[in-house]
């Protein structure tokens, strides 16, 4: 194989090699706990220069947040390195007495991760936390410390940093505090900076900002970069070396351009082909499955630990476990039949399928489910909290209607208004026509068969105490009236349609794996048969290779029933792979509504363009203009006048946005934008500036 | 090389516990064995709790087939055994009237059992039904309901008792009684925020959009789950009845003599300390006993059954 | 905050209110016709009917609550048949040397409880902890009478170090007292020093697994730093509580140690008051337990607040 791209040159200077900062050789990590001692990280090897980010991609078991702390000895008191090295800047960590080691921890590494309202102490000022760095590691007194305290603050793009110096973290929204933990492990201008999930908590444009504030910093301190996540889109902001871990080891290393445009071990093959990828046309394609799932680390095969679900598997990749080598320049490998694995659009064409064919505008189905000007208002101490403010919505029979937002815009509320959980406040929903009573108590059976939901938490979707098979036949006799035994064949026969063993019959929950109990709420879901289906984020808990299998199964059971649904989420990529028209919603109502594909495409409502820019996507060839809104969601209780977005709009045109709600602006077919804006000047406004690279996105 | 743990120092940094290495373990898969080995296991592993089981179980068995067991009557007098020390035909010694103190002491456990025991069960019945039912209903019922208890939890437990054991007089039913209104509001309250957290689960949501009838969902989703802590907290309401009972007996406000009641007998003993400490010391060292045992179980069924979790 | 206060010292007069009715329903309505058991069956029905006047107890029961509680008030807590005085001097002065065996105790088991969970808790599986949480255990149950007499069987009367009753003049100034207090007051930490040792134990190993312990460890904090800087600052919040509830629940305990060492305190008190059947002293004694207990719930729901920030900035 020839390896054609080149290599990524490595960014800042090139004048001067890489000076190694952080290496790890052949780490092995070890638990000891009920079930006996755990090899979670086995023989890693990796090395971040100065100046460079290596990304350490990984699903639910894959060791690297173990891997991150135990390279730095920080481990439970039951977790043990058993053998190899770990050098900072050249001294070996393993070994160091303890004083020294806390020494370094403080004034050489930072450490930043995911929950920043968990990771600050919430008894104590953010400013006097920061200054305890400075204090204890920069040798400054009180007031040389708040000096420093302010700017770091300031470094990291805070307003008002004397302000929040004085608050209490719980004081802060989520971005905020997660620049103050940014600022704090920067602070002593550290050699090494881990960051674990650091964005995985926040909202996509919160995160877009986060991010674009790490690269600044990448640029400004010299700090050498490890950076955990399993989000590949994120990766490709941030990085420019990646590892992918599977079960505790390494499967490849390489530059990032490489990894993604030529990856050479068929788990990332298969990683990058269960993302959605960014594809406004209407010809929808499943996503990449990996048959069977991520071995337990006492449960290992013999040979090599993915060949049970690879594609490409050999009689002799069984019978040895194959090392991690360098297989082409600075690219490792850990499989032995590398030289088979296709380029990636290759295998994607090859592995996936057209799931559905294109609908024209004239062969729209009619509408299932309407809603009205809906609302959901909920009265607090302090006032009114607005948590849907008069939101239209249509779901067509067996369509998905995607609904979009961060936190705080009504999207989870809205669908439980629709079900009657929630019940509305105003406006009216209809289904077929008929309005539907507001909560679920005073819905007739007929009609609560009609609509069924499939929740976000998996773990507490399913009652304990019930077996798998209960689950399933309480809604077929309840409310599809059958018999016991009826009721039982027609279980089985749903558990097979959503690829479960019949075995699992009598399982109890706590027997499955996330990704399968989300499987068991769908059957139950569609075991009454309804014509509706909400999904509330049921996949944004999940594994990547468990997302896009789940994905599949959805999409393939609406081909089969001809079931509509509402499929609610915060992931656009995710919502644009599902749906067959879009709903983007804002602190309580809709901003751009309309058929997929010209949602999708300019012109935009300025909130969706925002979002767009901020999906971080899984490709390097593609830049996206970064239109980054200020601040953050305000909350439902006080909704600003007129337009509910200006404060934040970056196309905000003045005072008519801040005193007059804005009208709709009908584009073609059902696509509406909700803005003062005309469609014609956003379009031309968005045709110069979303401009991207090669082949991008909605240009 | 095997690397000494920086946590090895005086001060545990990180404290990682069953709960996080499932993290490193993606669940599912094979079948996992059923609830009850497991909790078997777990107490196998707790000596503490383990020897507090078993020693409640013989007490159990001695309340159930104590009067076929004990070697003597329990009234019994024996003039010439009066305050004889321990010696093999009276392994605890005699008290006053000559009575066998061993014979007393089993016999007194069932007396301890049943009070302490229907007390218990009673409070649980229904402070589980006032529970359920308010912490379903919500609203300003349970707003009051709540407030009525919570006057109730605001005595302490002993000064309720006496007062109104003082007005009813002691008999074995009125004590009962006192126990069992003594505990409702606390069960209550156990249920009630098990109620509360499982309300809103998504699994009772599914059941509500179903169309499930309140009842069902009440004794169907609800009550099921909230079975471990329930039985946790009936377990540790069981081991205080024993304190109540046997405090009420020592002051005289409990059972009335002859009843072998454990306090009661320390109370009759007093007299006689210096002559024949036995008399109170063994009947106190049974309560001791038996208590602790009471309170290492419900601590070991905490453990065992809701692990990373049951505060109190 | 100050709504906060309000609130909770609204809901502390209706619950004393509502206990107040409580008590006096039991020892008045309950108890059934005073006059018949005090003068016996044969007497006749005249001069039961006298005896009924006299005790005021012709009146319907609203008005005898209604007068009864609004001398509570004032301060006029009557007369106490049994000990034919004035009741409230009684009661106060039985206060006061329950307090002193309070504060002895109190000072014994919260430092102590405090150290022994903490301990425990930065132990966590080791013998020492195995050792404090199962002996905690142990005296969470351990009625006052049982280590009562075991501490006097010891102390007393083997060792004779201590005297094996505090019997004391009640009016006795602390000093005098103080020999008398060590007994019982060691008997009464006991049950409490368990509490508060299951409570620090149990809340420091929740705040040691918290990200904001990672986070000083990997600021490079001295470990004593993190001690008490972060860990104990959130970890003794809860404990503070308990405390403050804990001296509530002295009282309770108060009642069968006094007893075991015939201690001249308001738990003896009430316990005499009972066993007399003498209704003035129960409800005066009995209330006035049940408003200190009270109070001190709202304390510590009071202090609670104001120490954690996420309540007191919010």
């Amino acid at each position: 194989m020839e390896a054609t791209i080149p290599m990524q040159a490595p960014p800042g200077g090139a004048a001067k090699a890489p000076r190694p900062v952080f290496e790890i050789e052949g780490l092995h990590i070890d638990y000891t706990t009920e079930l006996g001692v755990l090899h979670a990280v086995r023989d890693v090897s990796l090395m971040v220069n100065e100046h460079e980010s290596f990304g350490l991609v990984g699903e639910s078991g894959s060791g690297k947040s173990t891997l991150a702390m135990g390279s730095i000895r920080y481990l439970a008191s039951n977790g043990k390195v058993t053998d190899g090295s770990v050098r900072l800047n050249g001294v070996e960590l393993l070994g160091l007495p303890a004083k020294e080691l806390r020494e370094l921890w403080g004034s050489r590494i930072g450490v930043v991760y995911q929950s920043p309202l968990s990771a600050l102490n919430p008894s104590i000022v953010i400013g006097k936390q920061l200054a305890e760095v400075a204090r204890q590691h920069l040798g400054m007194d009180r007031s040389a410390a708040s000096t420093r305290v302010i700017e770091m603050l300031t470094k990291v793009a805070m307003p008002d940093p004397e302000a929040v110096m004085k608050r209490y973290p719980h004081q802060l929204s989520g971005g905020m505090l997660q620049r103050c933990v940014i600022a704090m492990a920067l602070m002593t201008d550290p050699s090494l900076l881990i960051m674990d999930e650091p964005t995985t908590a926040l909202d996509v444009t919160t995160q877009a900002v986060v991010l674009d504030l790490v690269a600044d910093l990448k640029r400004e301190f010299d700090s050498a970069i490890l950076y955990i996540t399993h989000d590949l889109g994120v990766i490709t902001k941030i990085c420019d070396r990646v590892g992918v871990m599977y079960a505790g080891q390494f499967m490849e290393q390489a530059a990032l351009y490489e990894l993604f445009k030529r990856p050479l071990h068929p788990y990332t093959l298969d990683l990058l082909g269960c993302v959605p990828h960014f594809d406004p046309t209407p010809q929808k394609r499943s996503l990449v499955t990996i048959p069977g799932a991520i071995p337990r680390v006492d449960q290992l095969p013999p040979g090599c630990i993915f060949a049970p679900r690879c594609k490409f598997v050999e009689e002799a990749c069984t019978t040895a476990r194959p090392p991690l080598v360098e297989v082409a320049g600075a690219h490792l490998s850990a499989c032995r039949r590398w030289e088979v694995v296709p380029p990636p659009a290759e295998y994607l064409r090859d592995a996936t399928e057209a799931v559905r064919a294109a609908q024209t505008e004239a062969a729209r189905p009619g509408v299932l489910v309407e809603g009205d000007d809906v609302q959901v208002h909920f009265k607090a101490p302090k006032g009114v909290i607005r948590a849907v403010d008069g939101m239209d919505l249509e779901v067509r029979i067996g369509e998905t209607l995607g609904v979009v937002g961060e936190s705080g815009s009504g999207k989870t509320t809205v669908a439980r208004a629709i079900i009657g959980l929630t019940p509305s406040t105003g406006g009216t929903i209809t289904l077929r026509g008929k309005r539907l009573p507001r909560s679920t108590g005073r819905r007739p059976r007929a009609t609560l068969k009609e609509i069924q939901m499939v929740f976000q938490n998996p773990d507490a979707s399913l009652n304990p105490t019930r077996s798998v098979g209960d689950a399933i036949m309480r809604p077929l006799s309840l409310l599809g009236g059958l018999d016991r035994q009826r009721a039982k064949e027609r279980a089985k026969e749903l558990l097979l349609a959503v690829s479960l063993p019949v075995s699992y019959f009598e399982r109890l929950p706590h027997e499955l794996s996330g990704g399968e109990k989300q499987r068991v709420a769908i059957a139950r879901a569609f075991a009454a048969e309804p014509e509706l289906i909400l999904c509330d984020e049921p996949i944004s808990s999940l594994d990547v290779s468990v997302q896009g299998s789940l994905m599949n199964l959805l999409m393939r059971l609406q081909v089969e029933k001809q079931t509509s649904y509402v499929f609610i989420s915060h992931d656009l990529s995710a919502v644009q792979h599902l749906s067959d028209a879009i709903a983007v919603v804002y602190l309580g109502h809709v901003m751009e509504i309309g058929d997929a594909t010209r949602v999708l495409t300019p012109p935009f409502h300025p909130y969706t363009e925002a979002l767009l820019s901020a999906i971080p996507l899984a490709d390097p060839d593609i830049k996206q203009k970064p239109i980054r809104l200020g601040g953050s969601v305000p909350s439902a209780m006080f909704v600003p006048s007129g337009c509910r977005f200006h404060p934040r709009c970056p196309r905000c045109l003045g005072e008519v946005c801040v005193e007059q709600e804005p009208p709709w602006r009908e584009g073609e077919g059902d696509h509406r934008i909700y803005c003062h804006i005309p469609l014609e000047e956003l379009a031309r406004l968005q045709a110069e500036t979303l401009v991207l690279a090669d082949q991008g996105e909605g240009a | 090389m095997v690397e000494p743990n920086i946590t090895d120092e005086s001060f545990d940094t990180a404290i990682m516990d069953e709960t996080m290495a499932k993290e490193l373990l993606p669940p599912g898969g094979a079948a996992r064995p059923k609830s009850w080995r497991i909790y078997w296991r777990r107490l196998k592993k707790r000596p503490a709790a383990l020897v507090g089981t078993i020693i409640f179980c013989i007490f159990l068995f001695l309340a159930v087939f104590g009067p076929w067991v004990a070697p003597y009557d329990y009234q019994a007098q024996n003039a010439k055994a009066r305050l004889a020390t321990p010696s093999v035909s009276h392994p605890f010694g005699a008290d006053q009237f000559g009575r066998d103190i061993l014979s007393r002491i089993i016999v007194g456990t069932r007396n301890i059992f049943l009070l302490g025991g229907f007390g218990t069960l009673i409070a649980v019945i229904i402070g589980t039904a006032i529970g359920l039912a308010s912490g379903y209903i919500g609203g300003t019922g349970d707003e009051v309901v709540m407030r009525l208890l919570d006057v109730l939890l605001s005595f302490p437990s002993l000064l309720l008792a006496m007062v109104l054991l003082a007005s009813v007089g002691p008999s074995n039913l009125n004590i009962v009684l006192v126990v069992a209104v003594l505990y409702i509001p606390m069960v209550a309250r156990v249920v009630r925020s098990m109620v509360l957290d499982l309300k809103n689960k998504e699994f009772v949501e599914a059941a509500r959009v179903r169309g499930e009838k309140r009842s069902y969902i009440l004794f169907r989703e609800i009550l099921p789950n909230s079975l471990p802590p329930l039985l946790v907290e009936a377990s540790m309401r069981f081991s205080y009845s024993i304190f109540l009972v046997a405090s009420l007996g020592y002051l005289g406000l409990g059972v009335q003599p002859p009843s072998p009641d454990w306090g009661l007998q320390i109370n009759e003993a007093r007299n006689f300390f210096t002559l024949a400490p036995w008399v109170l010391l063994f009947p106190a060292c049974t309560i001791a006993v038996l208590v602790v045992s009471t309170s290492l179980m419900s601590d070991g069924l905490r453990q065992v059954m809701l692990p990373g979790g049951g505060r109190n | 905050m100050g709504k906060f206060i309000l609130r909770r010292l609204g809901f502390m007069v209706l619950t004393v209110i509502l206990a107040s009715i409580i008590i006096f329903w039991a020892t008045t309505v309950l108890p059934g016709d005073v006059a018949s058991q005090t003068l016996g069956r044969f007497a006749t029905e005249q001069a039961k009917t006298e005896l009924r006047h006299q005790l005021g107890l012709d009146r319907p029961v609203t008005v005898q609550y209604a007068s009864w509680l609004g001398g509570y008030v004032r301060g006029d807590w009557g007369t106490s048949p049994s000990m034919d005085t004035l009741v409230r001097p009684v009661v106060f002065e039985r206060l006061r040397n329950s307090f002193m065996l309070a504060v002895v105790a109190f000072a014994l088991y919260v430092p102590l409880g405090i150290f022994l969970g903490l301990l425990a808790a930065l132990r966590k599986n080791t013998w020492a902890d195995n050792l404090i949480s199962v002996g905690s255990l142990a005296f969470i149950g351990l009625p006052e009478f049982v280590s009562g007499l075991i501490l006097i069987a010891i102390f007393a009367i083997e060792l004779h170090w201590l005297p094996s009753q505090s019997s004391i003049d009640p009016h006795s100034t602390f000093v005098e007292a103080f020999p008398y207090l060590i007994l019982p007051a060691i008997t009464v930490a006991l049950t409490s020093l368990a509490y508060v040792v299951r409570m620090t134990r149990s809340s420091t190993v929740d705040v040691l697994q918290m990200d904001y312990v990672r986070t000083a460890n990997l600021k490079g904090l001295p470990p004593r730093r993190v001690l008490f800087s972060h860990v104990l600052r959130n970890s003794l919040l809860p404990t503070i509580t308990v405390v403050a509830i804990g001296i509530g629940w002295l009282i309770g305990g108060l009642i069968v140690t006094e007893s075991v060492y015939d201690y001249p305190g308001i738990g003896r008190l009430l316990l005499f008051a009972i066993q007399r059947r003498d209704l003035v002293l129960i409800q005066a004694t009995a209330l006035l337990i049940v408003i200190i207990y009270v109070v001190a719930n709202l304390v510590a729901d009071i202090l609670y607040a104001v120490l954690n920030p996420r309540i007191r900035y919010n």
